[in-house]
């Protein structure tokens, strides 16, 4: 398995609260992992380390071979171009329509022109089924094609690595499903690397290559779907399953 | 040994938070230097910044121009110095109220929806996505706003001490029958193109504070609407402190000779 991203003894503190503590994760190259774990147990945040918006106090963060942790706020603004980043609740600009939206990181980071960012655009636009959205405001989408011209927002320059951020949080089931065939295409087509952070049991079992379970700050499972699925670990089932009985304390 | 800490943290406070300013506004005043400047936005912001905020400053410095008149009119007709009404008033609308009245009403409205338009992206995450596509937050939305507001902020200022004038003008001749020529002469002879210069020079100063103060206090806020609250309210009371200040400090450097 090659790793392109690492989360090496990381911790991470806000304030007096422990959000990692000497926490680990290979992410393998060209694969869905998942993140899974409780509400507020820093998914999230390992999102943000990866792509350089967060700093842990301790411990290393390496992407493509780099440890990210001592680049400058000038070289991160760079090398965070050249990752996908969809947020939980796609984040577009209000001000700005679907298709400019999409544009913007081809407008900013290429010397192409104004017909090849708008057909990139479009055609990234179609890509996620909004072919018909390119003028529109976010404010005039349903939430589930909001999530998605994020996801084509985050896609457009191509990255090697895609981060989702809860994408299918709040949305039907139909939608969800829809969400999660959309990441699954977008990876293979991009041939890229995803990270997702999902509570969507179904949808990570439709998606996910490998599992990881972040409990209290650390990552206590990884595996592939089937290896987490079988865990021996009473955390991970109680998890799984649901449950409120178990050692995860309510 | 409390008040003593109290003392402290406010101290640490205060330079942080100035701190804060100047790491803004340098990093802002670097990517102006380098010419990394969204046109159209910054139109728009001009637009959105100033240019809706005229009424507010021409009614504003319309009656400030119309009270000193009135005050000074009166004075005038019952000692006979009528001659010296119209550089009262110019004097004081052009070196002191003009820019500061103009800075005060701008920065009550603006710095707000600066603040305010920041903070909603703070917490809607839209600041963290610009910062995740690889823009840094003070090029694609700081810049435009400063620029704005240095070229719109000593342009409402000139229409200002028109106003104000004018203002002033009218009420002279109809409170105390100072004839417009009286009124005219004694504004050229009191000021000069040079203190008009030195107040627009305030003024592009209060521009700064406001764009900065807005800027930094959107981009600082925290805990969703409450902050976004939090966040504007601190906009407004911070830059008009800072105008106040400056505004003394830019007098005493400016006008002291």
């Amino acid at each position: 398995m090659s790793v392109v991203a690492r989360l090496d003894n990381v911790s991470l503190r806000y304030g007096e609260k422990v959000v990692l503590q000497n926490c680990s994760l290979d992410v393998a190259e060209g694969s869905i992992t998942c993140i899974i774990g409780l509400s507020g147990a820093g998914k999230s945040t390992i999102l943000r380390l990866l792509n350089g918006l967060r700093k842990p106090n301790e411990g290393h963060v390496y992407v493509k071979g780099t440890d990210i942790c001592h680049m400058s706020e000038r070289a991160l603004i760079d090398f965070r171009s050249q990752i996908g980043f969809a947020f939980q609740f796609a984040a577009l600009f209000d001000s700005m329509t679907i298709g400019e939206n999409v544009a913007l990181p081809l407008r900013e980071h290429t010397s192409l022109s104004e017909e090849e960012i708008e057909k990139i655009a479009r055609t990234t636009l179609e890509s996620v089924g909004l072919e018909n959205t390119f003028t529109n405001f976010p404010s005039e989408l349903s939430g589930g094609m909001i999530k998605r011209a994020g996801f084509a927002r985050a896609v457009v320059t191509s990255p090697d690595i895609i981060l989702f951020d809860e994408p299918t949080t709040g949305l039907d089931p139909i939608i969800t499903h829809l969400l999660t065939d959309t990441i699954k295409r977008l990876r293979a087509k991009l041939n890229a690397t995803a990270v997702v952070i999902s509570h969507d049991l179904q949808s990570i079992y439709m998606m996910a290559d490998y599992i990881a379970m972040l409990f209290e700050g650390a990552i206590i499972a990884y595996g592939t779907v089937q290896e987490v699925r079988k865990s021996s670990n009473p955390i991970v089932q109680q998890f799984l399953q649901g449950s409120e009985v178990g050692p995860i304390p309510l | 040994m409390k008040m003593l800490e109290d003392f402290g943290a406010g101290t640490l406070r205060f330079f942080e938070y100035a701190g804060g300013l100047v790491d803004l506004g340098s990093e802002t005043a670097r990517y102006i230097f380098r010419l990394r400047i969204r046109l159209t936005e910054t139109v728009n912001q001009m637009y959105l910044l100033g240019y809706s905020s005229t009424v507010i400053v021409l009614l504003t410095s319309l009656f400030t121009g119309m009270v000193i008149s009135l005050e000074a009119a009166g004075q005038a007709a019952t000692y006979g110095f009528a001659a010296i009404v119209g550089g009262a008033v110019a004097w004081s609308s052009v070196r002191e109220l003009g820019p500061m009245l103009s800075g005060v009403v701008v920065a009550g409205r603006v710095a707000a929806a600066i603040a305010a338009e920041l903070g909603s992206m703070v917490v809607t995450e839209q600041i963290e996505a610009l910062q995740s596509l690889g823009l840094a937050p003070s090029r694609f939305l700081v810049v435009p706003r400063l620029i704005a507001l240095m070229i719109m902020l000593p342009l409402l200022t000139v229409f200002a001490d028109v106003v104000s004038v004018l203002g002033g003008m009218w009420i002279a001749y109809t409170y105390a029958r100072i004839s417009n020529e009286t009124f005219m002469a004694s504004v050229r002879q009191s000021i000069g193109f040079e203190d008009v210069l030195k107040g627009l020079f305030k003024a592009l100063i209060f521009g700064i504070i406001i764009a900065i103060v807005g800027s930094y206090q959107g981009l600082q806020t925290r805990g969703g609407a409450a902050g976004v609250g939090k966040s504007t309210t601190s906009a407004v009371v911070i830059s008009i402190i800072l105008i106040f200040v400056s505004n003394f400090i830019l007098s005493y450097v400016l006008f002291r000779s």
